[in-house]
């Protein structure tokens, strides 16, 4: 039971990526459960119960996902800052405007907040699902290879990507020059 | 997705930035480090750049769900527990 409690947040979280509303992330996490429950004889404690118990929910919530919406594509490879904001030598010509001061002001601290869970939300999905579990749910590099079963190497390259992209939507939102 | 980079030439910016995450990550070579951290060091666009990426990940790491209602957890709870209960009897 306090295994239960203790994932949800997480889960729902994980789960509601994928799937339409709150509603079906919560089928889609009781799934898992019964999922993991189910296979708990054949868990022989290779990967951690975390990182097993997300494996299921995120198997689990891409096969719901699919069969209520058409998927995301995978992730385009375009460079993380535009190129157009370099002149020709690979110099800034358009530098980052300063934003992240505001984080101390209560309120722009909110709107971020809430700007970054909607950037989160349309981030392709495998780069959403690495930046979830690595900055949002805290889970190491190697617990996130070991979930979505991807190399070192492919989950740096995704939450690099991903990362990337949230900063320059919080840039576009709140920089200022 | 690495970069190649020169081994004697300096970086410039936009080499710069797509290094962030694996200097991050601490998983650049020394030589690598080295140079992006002096890249930084007379850079103030790309050191703001990397403050902006750590600010990004540390506001990531405060997102927390929707509040539930007390009813879908309740639901929830109640679920399991049958669930449980037919697997002993069972």
């Amino acid at each position: 039971m306090m295994l239960v409690q203790r994932y949800r947040p997480s889960m729902i979280r994980l789960a509601a990526g994928y799937v339409p509303s709150q509603a079906v992330a919560e089928e889609v996490v009781q799934e898992a459960w019964l999922g993991f429950l189910n296979g708990i004889s054949r868990f022989e404690g290779r990967s951690s119960v975390r990182t097993w118990l997300f494996r299921i929910l995120i198997n689990r919530a891409r096969t719901t996902g699919i069969r209520e919406r058409r998927t995301t594509a995978v992730g385009n490879l375009t460079a993380t800052v535009d190129a157009s904001r370099f002149d020709a030598a690979g110099n800034w010509a358009a530098p980052p405007q300063p934003w992240t001061d505001l984080v101390e002001d209560r309120l722009a601290a909110q709107a971020m907040a809430k700007a970054i869970r909607a950037a989160m939300a349309d981030l392709p999905v495998r780069q959403r699902e690495v930046v979830t579990l690595r900055d949002v749910e805290g889970l190491s590099s190697e617990e996130v290879c070991g979930v979505l079963e991807i190399t070192e190497a492919n989950q740096r390259v995704l939450l690099h990507r991903g990362r990337s992209r949230l900063r320059q939507m919080l840039e576009s939102d709140f920089g200022r020059a | 997705m690495r970069l190649r980079i020169s081994a004697r030439r300096d970086l410039v910016c936009q080499q710069a930035v797509e290094l962030v995450t694996e200097y991050l990550e601490e998983t650049l070579s020394r030589a690598d480090r080295r140079r992006f951290e002096r890249h930084l060091a007379g850079c103030p666009h790309c050191t703001e750049y990397l403050a902006q990426m750590r600010t990004t990940i540390a506001l990531a790491g405060q997102i927390t769900p929707d509040d539930l209602t007390p009813e879908m957890r309740a639901d929830f709870i109640t679920l399991y527990q049958s669930w449980k209960d037919d697997d002993n009897s069972g």
